[in-house]
């Protein structure tokens, strides 16, 4: 089981340390204009030795596209989740830990947030502000922060009624000690779980956002905006979906491997 | 072969991730007709798995049956090896010539379903009678196991039984087709004292009157000497010693089953003597049972018309319907070094009055002074501070302590609460306490999950004693433990109390410690004190029904004090609720003796 459970961390680390690198060095050694160069003779060209994962509708190279979408998609996600985790954190926390009108207040709050779907809220909050990458960033941040706090507050809600938070009043502890020293360790690890299911929530919700034209700007690259773009060509040009959706699917299964390994060393009980 | 059962040289092993373990060796007994065989041991002694090898359940937890044979002769004279019978002869074998009666009688019973319909399944399955003629016996056997309104119950569903009605239902489902063997997984654990006496003599006269055999399974030395012919001692997964009940209690040979023996505290052992006196434990000599020190009488702890009630919200709007009334004007007083206990069965309110008094549930009304101090009209602020004076040690220890914390860092939390001590001086004060609670120093740098149960009841203790408080909350402190470590922390804490002049405020459900480490006893019933006084008066002399009642529920680890021989039908307790506005009369007490006062009904 252990042995299982390192193998299984380090497929996850070597994962997400090679999308890291290819995030980061990619826009780096590539010529500038890599994602956007058009190859008029190949469109819709499957996999060849010129293109190695194919081109989109005007011939733009996928591995290019890919690997220079990186960046973008993992930066507005990974900031979006840990907006979402610094605003629901606290206030799932509140809530479940104080309960009575403290938690009834706010979570009507966060009700109202959930009557709306994510993406349309994202979608206001990104028409709002604008459509560039910071705020794309906000807007998916506040979308998601309710089903965090939700998840959140029953966590906290089950550890506030266990015996060592009363064996914490008892002893004179504060409230802000007891929420910081005993809930919030014991909560984390559905946070983390939370999280990494979010991220890969996250890199859908800002290809949607690009889809309206809000998030990230064509012909700029990003992996939501090429799953959007391979729509409506899919029967004719599947590798234009394929691409980017393995690159999701990847990331989110490095997340997961990783978060379970990082829930595993937060455990005390697996030293 | 006359035997029903016999076990030879069982061993069952469960496949773990790190190779396979060992859950019971060279287990081997037999079990005549119309015989109770007691298989005792501690947790993890492989009890359990021995009963479950016998109806081939150990397959579903994961365990398999690696070696010997496992022979039960059937009704038709031939002789089975369940060890190695087919999964369709054990079809026909459970719940039809072997019955089984589980622990928890909440989960023993499928909540969907009408109690004839638990009934009646087994029987159209295995005896293949109509409907009509299952639910005719599905009476009867409600009938047998003496539940009130029998037809009433089998349209009934098990939430509006209570537990003691439900754990008579799963009886009954056990005693349907009238199998040759019933096995009794720690059937009465889970139930109050008096519900276990009446469960305990209904399995007797039905053992009785159908000449069935029994295996029973439990922790419990006395109820082992109520009902045991023969007794198996287990102890990690092998047998320690076999005999009959008056050889394994009266002349135990081997080491194992008199320690076990010596850490049980018998009821009526105390008789005489004036105050409370630590156990003998086998390997404990060097500290011989010394008397508690005599100090002049010096009031700490003084609890005047005490009233806890919680709201029962219902409706749409959920507003307060009903009040669960938990602690109802309960007035006494604790003297600096000693412990009152309070007794009651469960729903009794003795854990509420305990945490209204440390203000962890605000009291409805009432007042309660600590050193000359209202507690109850303390502000927040002043209400911390207070909390040095008062400590608590919970029943759980598996959840009183965060699984996420280092030991030293929950120990010393309340120190650092108060700000009494910082760096080295903090970190010597741990130690001193961890030496304080026998637990070696290298256990500071520990997690809660790397301890036994009865370890970290000690850090719990530990912890409580860090701010050197006054009064310390003793909620079943003892209860989850296992008998041996039961006698070490109940030693423990008579010696602290020794040592550092604490008094406890004990509260528990078993009569026979409370027997042991209290000075004054209270008798809780439906929130109120029924009757209080020196130990001696309450065990002696008790006065009010309901402490009657109680006693003599109470199994005696004695084989020759058997009580539960015929059947026993005490008195079923009310529900606490009462509607919006209910004032109850006041608790008005008579003297009847000096100190000794009993609830005037």
């Amino acid at each position: 089981m252990r042995r299982f459970k390192t193998t299984k961390g380090l497929i996850g680390i070597v994962l997400l340390t090679i999308i890291a690198l290819v995030a980061i060095l990619g826009p780096m050694i590539l010529p500038p204009d890599a994602a956007t160069k058009m190859d008029m003779l190949a469109r819709r060209s499957p996999p060849t030795w010129n293109h190695l994962l194919g081109t989109d509708q005007l011939g733009r190279d996928m591995l290019y596209r890919v690997i220079l979408g990186a960046r973008t998609s993992l930066e507005i996600a990974v900031s979006a989740v840990l907006m979402s985790i610094v605003l629901g954190l606290p206030l799932g926390l509140v809530s479940g830990y104080f309960g009575g009108w403290i938690d009834n207040v706010l979570m009507r709050l966060v009700d109202t947030l959930l009557a709306f779907p994510a993406l349309l809220l994202a979608l206001t909050i990104s028409a709002v502000l604008g459509p560039n990458v910071q705020n794309t960033i906000i807007a998916i941040g506040i979308a998601f922060t309710p089903y965090l706090a939700r998840i959140i507050r029953g966590e906290a809600l089950k550890v506030a009624q266990m015996p060592y938070v009363e064996a914490a009043r008892a002893s004179g502890t504060t409230d802000g000690m007891i929420m910081l020293r005993h809930v919030l360790p014991n909560i984390l690890p559905a946070v983390i779980v939370q999280a990494t299911i979010s991220l890969a929530f996250a890199i859908l919700a800002e290809a949607g956002l690009s889809f309206l034209g809000l998030g990230t700007q064509p012909p700029a690259a990003s992996w939501g905006l090429m799953i959007q773009a391979s729509r409506d060509q899919l029967d004719v040009a599947p590798w234009t979906a394929l691409v980017p959706g393995a690159a999701v699917a990847l990331t989110v299964l490095g997340l997961n491997m990783f978060g379970d390994v990082l829930r595993d060393i937060l455990d005390p009980k697996s030293k | 072969m006359k035997d029903i059962v016999s076990v030879d040289h069982l061993r069952v092993e469960f496949a773990t991730d790190s190779g396979p373990v060992v859950g019971v060796e060279d287990v081997s007994f037999t079990i005549a007709p119309g015989e109770t065989v007691c298989v005792v041991g501690e947790s993890g002694s492989g009890k359990s798995v021995t009963s479950l090898s016998l109806m081939r359940l150990v397959e579903f937890g994961g365990g398999t049956i690696a070696a010997g044979a496992l022979r039960f002769r059937r009704e038709d004279g031939t002789e089975l090896d369940v060890a190695a019978a087919s999964p369709a002869v054990m079809g026909e074998v459970r719940g039809n010539e072997i019955g089984m009666i589980f622990q928890e009688p909440m989960t023993a019973l499928n909540p969907v379903f009408t109690i004839e319909r638990q009934l009646t399944d087994g029987l159209m399955l295995h005896k293949g009678l109509s409907q009509a003629q299952a639910s005719a016996r599905a009476l009867e056997l409600l009938k047998s196991v003496r539940i009130p309104e029998p037809e009433r119950r089998l349209k009934q569903y098990p939430h509006e039984l209570s537990g003691g009605m439900r754990q008579r239902v799963v009886i009954a489902m056990a005693m349907a087709c009238e199998p040759k063997l019933l096995i009794a997984d720690e059937p009465t654990t889970a139930l109050d004292v008096t519900i276990q006496a009446e469960i305990l003599a209904l399995i007797n006269r039905l053992k009785r009157e159908n000449g069935m055999a029994v295996l029973f399974i439990t922790h419990d030395m006395a109820v082992v000497a109520q009902m045991a012919d023969r007794v198996v001692v287990m102890y990690r997964g092998k047998i320690v010693e076999t005999g009959t009940v008056e050889q394994i209690f009266t002349a135990p040979k081997e080491d194992y089953t008199k320690a076990l023996l010596a850490a049980v505290p018998k009821l009526g052992e105390m008789k005489g003597k004036p105050a409370p006196e630590r156990m003998r434990l086998i390997g404990d000599e060097a500290t011989p049972p010394r008397p508690a020190k005599t100090r002049k009488p010096e009031v700490l702890l003084e609890v005047k018309h005490l009233t806890t009630r919680f709201p029962v919200k219902g409706g749409i709007l959920r507003r307060t319907t009903a009040q669960v009334h938990a602690v109802e004007d309960i007035s006494f007083t604790l003297n600096v070094g000693e412990t009152l206990a309070l007794v009651g069965e469960s729903g009794c309110g003795k854990s509420s009055c305990g945490r209204s008094i440390l203000r962890l549930v605000k009291p409805t009304s009432g007042e309660v002074w600590i050193g000359g101090r209202d507690i109850g009209a303390l502000n927040p602020h002043d209400l911390r501070r207070a909390r040095a004076d008062m400590q608590m040690v919970f029943q759980d220890p598996f959840a009183s302590l965060n699984p996420y914390r280092r030991l030293k860092d929950q120990v010393a939390e309340p120190i650092v609460n108060f700000g009494l001590a910082s760096g080295a001086e903090l970190k010597a004060r741990v130690e001193q306490l961890f030496d304080r609670v026998h637990l070696p120093r290298t256990f500071m740098n520990r997690f809660p999950h790397e301890l036994s149960g009865g370890q970290r009841q000690r850090v719990a203790i530990a912890r409580a004693l860090a701010v050197n408080p006054k009064l310390i909350v003793a909620d079943e402190a003892v209860s989850a433990l296992d008998v041996s470590v039961q006698a070490q922390v109940l030693n423990l804490m008579m010696e602290l109390q020794e040592d550092l002049g604490l008094s406890y405020l004990f509260i528990s459900h078993d009569m026979a410690v409370v027997e042991r480490i209290a000075h004054q006893v209270g008798v809780m019933y439906l929130g109120r004190i029924v009757e209080i006084g020196p130990r001696a008066a309450i065990f002696d002399n008790p006065t009010h029904s309901y402490t009657r009642q109680l006693l003599s529920a109470v199994p005696i680890a004695d084989p020759a004090k058997r009580r539960f021989a015929e059947d026993l039908a005490f008195k079923p307790i009310k529900s606490p609720i009462f509607p919006l506005g209910h004032q109850p009369a006041p608790s008005v007490y008579t003297e009847v003796a000096p100190g000794h006062f009993v609830l005037k009904d």
